[in-house]
């Protein structure tokens, strides 16, 4: 047997977090990702570390601007209408070029919504969301152990880029519990550099009176400035999206149907894959990993030689927007619930039939749009 | 010569973009000799606010975050975590600090948070063009109150150092006035103790300052000292609200005991049916 | 290849999600693929809980089980709620001390056991999901005394270690029961 562990995928991510050097965590109670918080107040004082339960969750992204922008690896964790009201700080946090790391263990909404796992908040974890232009790194996990592997590369990212990284988990990867591995999460992180914050020598960590004033801020009321700082941003950004796109494609090569799922419903679509077997539909997955930036070319040569692609989401449609933007080619469907229902591998396999039969009456597999 | 007077160092000479008549020239010189004296300059990190004090890092040497309005105790909080040793201060308009940012402060005063904060109370938020802020008086004309404020609508004006020294969090809350040179001195010595309150970690500290906004209340600025006299300080009297030491228990959590942690692990949906043996 | 997709159902403070825990840690000292996902919510308080392990050979895709192939079942409306969901030729093992009601499906396994008074009879009332772990196990031919044992060790917090032998005992009593 080896050294694994079965762990909830909130503890994981904590847990990974602790080990990529976060000593600061500021969380606010919300399910389904409250473990996230309970596992860092039992932890971080045993280790000289901090851990403050916020009294909102807007102060509690605040309180991350402010550590992240003394120096530290800081996280905050909510989940969907929490990391709505975490918006406005997320904003500040990119428009001041903070690395920080935030866990949205995603919820069912709008509104109050439910507490069941939903993936509806792809739209305000990658267009966006707060105001302004910026944008976040997002990584997607499908597993505990990717969880943890993500939250501590989150950390990395974060610190490469001077940016926000947001993990987007949901309600089951987060209660759920996987035999998770901690040796497989690297973390480049020197346990020894915790307190020391030479490698950021733009923080706030006082002057000494030996050097000029640091300043984080995200104001700038001169336009000429304020686009020249926009700018330089977006060409970080092209940094991100040259560097950093992240995916995985599975099954065989020349199948005659796409999924494109993430997270839990990528994991449905594996059972489906497995369904269509019997009925001699041969169906392969693409896996975004990085939701941003979203792995465009990587998708487009999925596509190249299937019939049909079909969107598998637990929402009514937000990723495949960006899927439409990327194939022009090909009909896209969509397969998906919402409210916290989770799609069943049988109704996603017969929407994946439908669409090859669709085209086999055709005669063809270029129409224009798809249908849902 | 002997040299009486000068700028303290730790201002820049940047020219400040306040208003003429305007009291926070005053009260960031204020600061600034207090930081001067205490000799903790390399040491301290200001947060600013939104409202008209936003650019206060152009005219301070030392570090600086700008802070969303209303958070800046919440970012204070943040900075002072990483750097307990560090000295963290903010500064922020009655808008900020008593509307927007009310959760916020109240919530770092509780905690006995150990930061200073700088609390300007001019009765209007000023950078906006003249509104009615939480604290403006009962009948006080604004922008947004062109009839005068009146109870039915807008409520009563909001006295923050008497709410929070209700509070068990707070070492030091004192509500003081720039309009005379009394009370400026009062000021520099409230301001000096609330400093040192943090310096030797005795926790949170506030110093309310009664200023006065003579372009939005529409009045030369020795007309707005007078009306100020006459009118604010009869809502928000000045004085002393709180001054105790808070014996902050500090568990050691290395030695915690089972039965604390046995609590937590039984909570929620951990898998622990093992203690319905007991 | 094999794959044990186990839904394990019951009143809150049953020991549902612990008993289910043990299961996946059995499966992961026996080096398979294993998922625990618990219910969440609300419904935790003293309503119904459910627990989905999935122990197999290969990779576990979806951690929702939505057609159990055996199904561990400790109150009625859990009988009534998830037997019809079980997977032909699959198991249900349920407790005949809470459960009066006969399966009527014809194409699927049903093994009583009065757990909950064989855990009375033993002292431990509480100690009934183990029971039925343990004739869930035989009837699965899953994992071995010491496979059990370790599977305890890394599931009893360490400072209730003392009651692992009397756990051990209940799943005998449920492995051996006829």
């Amino acid at each position: 047997m080896s050294d694994k562990v079965l762990m909830k995928g909130n503890e994981a991510a904590a847990e990974a977090a602790i080990r990529a050097g976060c000593r600061y965590f500021f969380g606010y109670p919300i399910t389904p990702q409250t473990e996230v918080s309970a596992y860092m107040a039992k932890k971080m004082p045993k280790i000289d570390g901090v851990f403050l339960q916020a009294e909102s969750e807007v102060a509690a992204i605040n309180m991350v601007f402010g550590a992240a922008g003394a120096g530290a690896r800081a996280m905050t964790s909510t989940s969907s209408p929490g990391f709505s009201l975490k918006q406005e700080g997320v904003s500040y946090i990119a428009g001041a070029d903070l690395p920080c790391v935030i866990l949205d263990v995603v919820r069912a909404g709008p509104g109050l919504g439910g507490i069941q796992a939903a993936q509806s908040d792809y739209f305000q974890v990658t267009k966006g969301g707060g105001h302004g232009d910026y944008r976040l790194i997002v990584l997607a996990p499908s597993t505990v152990q990717e969880m943890a592997t993500f939250t501590a590369l989150a950390f990395d990212l974060a610190d490469k880029y001077r940016n926000p990284a947001l993990v987007l988990s949901d309600g089951i990867l987060g209660q759920m519990m996987e035999p998770i591995d901690f040796d497989d999460v690297e973390a480049g992180f020197d346990p020894s550099k915790i307190r020391d914050f030479s490698d950021k020598p733009w923080a706030t960590t006082g002057t000494n009176c030996k050097r000029g004033q640091n300043l984080i801020k995200s104001i700038n009321t001169n336009p000429v400035e304020l686009e020249q700082e926009n700018i330089e941003r977006y060409a970080k950004y092209a940094e991100v999206e040259k560097n950093e796109k992240r995916c995985e494609t599975i099954g065989v090569e020349n199948a005659d149907v796409l999924f494109v799922a993430y997270g839990t419903s990528a994991r449905i679509c594996k059972n489906t894959i497995e369904l269509l077997k019997k009925e001699r539909v041969t169906a392969k997955l693409f896996r975004p990993i990085t939701l941003w930036p979203f792995p465009d070319d990587a998708l487009k040569l999925a596509a190249k030689n299937v019939k049909a692609v079909v969107v598998v989401e637990m929402s009514h449609g937000q990723m495949i927007e960006d899927v439409r933007l990327n194939i022009q080619d090909k009909p896209i469907y969509f397969s998906g619930r919402s409210g916290g229902m989770i799609p069943l591998p049988a109704d996603i396999a017969k929407v994946a039939i439908d669409a090859v039969s669709v085209i086999k009456n055709d005669g063809s597999n270029t129409y224009e749009g798809g249908r849902e | 010569m002997e040299k009486v007077f000068s700028k303290p160092h730790v201002l820049t000479d940047t020219p400040t973009h306040y208003c003429p008549g305007c009291t926070h020239g005053v009260i960031h010189r204020i600061v600034a000799k207090v930081i001067d004296d205490l000799g903790i300059e390399g040491d301290t990190i200001g947060i600013s606010p939104v409202g008209c004090a936003v650019f206060m890092y152009n005219y301070f040497h030392c570090d600086f975050q700008q802070a969303a309005h209303g958070r800046a105790p919440a970012v204070a909080t943040g900075v002072k975590r990483v750097h307990p040793d560090k000295i963290v201060f903010t500064y922020q308009g009655d808008g900020d600090l008593a509307a927007i940012g009310t959760a916020e402060t109240v919530h770092a005063a509780t905690r006995g948070e150990n930061i200073t904060i700088v609390y300007i109370n001019n009765s209007i938020y000023g950078m906006t063009g003249g509104q009615m802020a939480p604290t403006t008086l009962m009948g006080q004309v604004t922008q947004t109150t062109p009839y005068g404020r009146e109870a039915s609508t807008q409520g009563f004006p909001i006295g923050i150092a008497e709410m929070l020294s209700t509070l068990e969090g707070p070492s030091y809350i004192k509500r003081c006035a720039v309009d005379s040179i009394k009370h400026i001195k009062d000021t520099e010595e409230s301001l000096r103790v609330a400093f040192q309150r943090q310096i030797d970690k005795k926790g949170f500290s506030l110093v309310e300052i009664l200023s006065t906004c003579p372009t939005n209340w529409g009045m030369p600025p020795l007309e707005a000292m007078e009306w100020e006299r006459e009118n604010v300080f009869k809502v928000f009297p000045l004085g002393l609200y709180k001054d105790k030491e808070i014996n902050f228990y500090h568990k050691d959590v290395a030695n915690a005991d089972e039965k604390a942690i046995k609590a937590s692990e039984n909570s929620g949906t951990d898998c622990d049916s093992i203690k319905e043996e007991d | 290849m094999t794959t044990h997709s186990i839904l394990l159902s019951g009143f809150g403070g049953q020991g549902i999600l612990f008993a289910g825990k043990l299961l996946a840690y059995m499966g992961l000292i026996m080096d398979k693929n294993v998922s625990w996902l618990p219910s969440y919510g609300p419904e935790m308080r003293g309503g119904t809980a459910n627990c989905n392990v999935i122990i197999s050979d290969d990779t576990i895709g979806s951690p929702i089980i939505n057609n159990p192939s055996t199904l561990i079942c400790m109150n009625k409306p859990s009988f009534n709620k998830f037997v019809p969901m079980v997977e032909k030729n699959g198991l249900v093992v349920l407790d005949s001390s809470l459960i009066d009601i006969k399966g009527e499906r014809g194409d699927i396994n049903f093994v009583e056991i009065p757990a909950t008074q064989i855990a009375t009879d033993n002292q431990h009332p509480k100690l009934a999901n183990m029971v039925m772990l343990g004739r869930t196990l035989k009837e699965l031919n899953l994992g071995d005394e010491s496979v059990v044992i370790s599977a305890l060790k890394k599931t009893i917090p360490n400072r209730k270690i003392e009651m692992l032998e009397v756990n051990k005992k209940a799943i005998l009593a449920g492995y051996n029961f006829t």
